[in-house]
């Protein structure tokens, strides 16, 4: 039995382990082993997915029998499965880190219980979007995983979370209906909502329709993703959330709706009708996002600004649909994911060990916790793009294919993300200097803790403060694992690469995903470019 | 396809009103509208099905254009069932905020008008750095005017009336 048949797996333990977790509200140890359990059981079953995909290509599982183009199908292809495996092993690291911080600050009861039933919801619905082979289906996705994160983003219900939360929700709520406004379109225009049928069956509507339908859901997906003039939600309601919340969203819901964007403009809409909005929105993302960082003093929403400026690469790759490009864009979703999600938990860190998230407070760290300074310090450089880390690699990839591509919009890309990465080593760099090298002394409103003398923190009134209470080892363990694992994606970007140009090249070809849906002899129709093919 | 020109009228009424409610600064105005931008969708999936049919399964000899068709009813039940949950969240966000800011209301980001009002100017950062010459500087910063650098070393010693009693960099 082919173990692709499993996937819909990858939905179901999440919501399984939520339901159980919900059961044991009351015990919170037995809730953390089974969340952990579940969620390390997925990661490896997405593992397998990953491994029989490569193998065996491309496939589609029908539920409860319904045949496509009718039922609901799910679809694992080599970029779903990639995305599925990366989301899996950095949200079971943002739980084990989120789970450290709930022993070492003792809140064992209500209201933090419904942590893990809440997260694995949201596991859930990320999961389904990345399988769906169904637009609606992803739109379910979208909204599991959308309203486990409103519970997540004002969990304790404080002032400031309520206020974000707000923004959040109403923001959130328009883009999904006008990405169920899209979806009823669609509909109205073709008849199905099944992603391989539409891709054969849009491909016959006349131009007029087919540009609306696809502006429509690049713009619902495209606030999802946080993509320039639609961006501005992201850095206002992200940073007031908890740390290992804040680390999950920056990681992967961002992501679901750059994945959505790539299989819109890949499947759905092939060709190069909307490229140059595209690029020009990539373009404006990264700059814009990387000169807002700039002016932050907070480090989670200088964090955030990046986010949304890194969004801008991702885009650029996907605009140039190439298989060069596209493969790119893969490997760096792939990168951003664990380098995002790692530097907002060793900012969690920081904002425990320091005191504050402000780095008019911070100074010091380096030689308060050197292992605190390592763990920023590494994927800091890694989200710069300094040589060799895997974030210079991704962006001499796309740097390369746009280079390849030769339009003057392509190298007006390829120079904004030059200059965009060398803004993003100065906005880190300038945290760094100022959060872990300047004496605590130079800060601007210094923390006490961090101002006081080597004797008076081991008898002093501060005694309790110090590294060993306030960074807990499942805590650094974790963030830990995440920096290895960033680090890993380095050393393997090799591997990492091949998966990614495959799983570009099979996305622009398209008759895989097509054929293992609606069956080996379906006839794939040939993509029309209107500016003379690729 | 024929479409139900009622509904459609009270589609485009629903969403001019929904859009008009939440761009409104008051949380329950802005709950209002979203709930009738749902619904407006609603109503636009609900005329994606094409004119009122039979019920689909009514019996085996109707034709199969009498059919109504069922997939755009079921994609609004699921819809239905997703702005519920999203409502009710949204009610408890509004209580919430009630209780904790007696105002019924969208609170301004204090962070996001603080770095608005951030001058451009950062001591740190800009400061000037003084051009160097000579490998030893002639003049040195004390306690906000320069003095010679030979006299610098003087100034070290204690009970120098020249330094400044303040911490270094804490002064406000």
């Amino acid at each position: 039995m082919n173990i692709a048949s499993f996937a819909p797996l990858a939905v179901v333990l999440p919501i399984l382990g939520a339901a159980l977790t919900f059961l044991l509200i009351r015990h919170s140890r037995a809730q953390r082993a089974v969340s952990i359990g579940l969620l390390s059981l997925t990661l490896l079953l997405e593992c397998l997915l990953l491994a029989s995909v490569w193998d065996g290509g491309t496939a589609a599982v029908t539920i409860g029998g319904w045949l496509p183009p009718w039922g609901i199908v799910m679809v694992v292809d080599q970029f779903s499965s990639l995305m599925l495996v990366v989301s899996s092993a950095v949200s079971l690291a943002v739980l084990v880190y989120a789970t450290g911080q709930g022993m070492a600050d003792g809140d064992q009861d209500a209201p933090v219980s419904i942590f893990h039933p809440t997260y694995l919801i949201l596991v859930a619905g990320v999961s389904n979007a990345f399988l769906s082979g169904d637009l609606f289906n992803l739109y379910v996705g979208f909204e599991i995983l959308l309203t486990a994160s409103y519970v997540l983003m004002t969990l304790g219900g404080t002032g400031p979370r309520i206020r974000a939360g707000v923004t959040y929700v109403v923001v959130s709520v328009v883009s999904s209906v006008l990405f169920l406004i899209s979806i009823a379109m669609v509909y109205g225009a073709t008849g199905t909502v099944n992603m391989a049928d539409l891709a054969i069956k849009l491909g016959e509507l006349d131009q007029g329709t087919k540009t609306l339908l696809h502006v429509m859901l690049l713009v619902a997906f495209g606030i999802k993703a946080a993509v320039f003039p639609l961006s501005f939600w992201l850095p206002d309601s992200y940073p007031t959330a908890p740390a290992p919340v804040t680390a999950v969203f920056a990681g992967l819901l961002t992501k679901v709706g750059v994945y959505a964007m790539v299989r819109t403009e890949t499947l759905l809409f092939p060709g190069d009708t909307l490229n140059t909005p595209l690029m020009v929105a990539a373009l404006l993302t990264m700059v814009v996002g990387i000169l807002g960082a700039l002016a932050q003093s907070d480090i989670k929403r200088l964090l955030s600004f990046t986010l949304v400026s890194h969004i801008g690469y991702m885009v650029f790759g996907l605009a140039m649909s190439s298989t060069a490009g596209l493969g790119a864009a893969v490997f760096y979703v792939a990168h951003h994911i664990t380098i995002q999600t790692s530097l907002f938990l060793v900012t969690g860190l920081i904002e425990r060990r320091g005191g504050s998230s402000s780095v008019d407070r911070l100074g010091g760290l380096a030689k308060l916790s050197p292992l605190l300074a390592l763990l920023f310090f590494i994927p800091a450089m890694n989200l710069a793009g300094i040589p060799p880390f895997s974030g210079f690699l991704g962006k001499v990839g796309l740097m390369q294919a746009g280079i390849e591509l030769g339009t003057p919009l392509a190298y007006a890309l390829v120079i904004g993300g030059v200059v965009t990465s060398l803004l993003t080593l100065l906005a880190i760099a300038r945290v760094w200097n100022r959060a872990f090298w300047r004496r605590p002394a130079d800060a601007e409103h210094p923390d006490p803790v961090l101002l006081a003398t080597p004797a008076a923190r081991v008898a002093g009134p501060g005694a309790k403060r110090n590294s060993a209470t306030l960074l807990p080892r499942t805590m650094v363990g974790s963030t830990l694992g995440l920096v290895v694992l960033g680090v890993a994606l380095t050393v393997f970007a090799g591997p990492l690469f091949r998966v990614s140009d495959q799983a570009a090249y099979d996305m622009l070809n398209r008759s895989s995903y097509i054929r293992a849906v609606l069956g080996e002899d379906t006839v794939v129709p040939m993509i029309l470019t209107a500016g003379g093919g690729k | 396809m024929s479409v139900n020109l009622t509904l459609l009228i009270v589609m485009g009424a629903l969403y001019a009103c929904g859009i008009y409610l939440i761009l409104e600064r008051s949380l329950t105005r802005v709950l209002l509208g979203l709930m009738l931008l749902a619904n407006a969708t609603n109503l636009l999936i609900l005329a994606t099905g094409g004119y009122a049919g039979l019920a689909p399964f009514y019996s085996k000899e109707t034709a199969a254009e009498d059919y109504n068709d069922p997939l755009p009813q079921a994609l609004i039940l699921t819809s239905i069932v997703i702005s519920f949950a999203v409502t009710a969240f949204m009610l408890g966000i509004i209580y919430r905020t009630w209780v904790l800011a007696r105002r019924d209301e969208i609170q301004d980001d204090l962070e996001d008008l603080r770095v608005a009002e951030t001058p451009s100017f950062d001591a740190e950062d800009d400061a000037e750095i003084p051009a160097e010459t000579s490998e030893f500087p002639v003049t040195v910063p004390a306690g906000g005017r320069e003095i010679p650098a030979e006299d610098a070393v003087q100034e070290e010693k204690p009970g120098s009336t020249n330094v400044d009693p303040r911490p270094e960099g804490g002064g406000k």
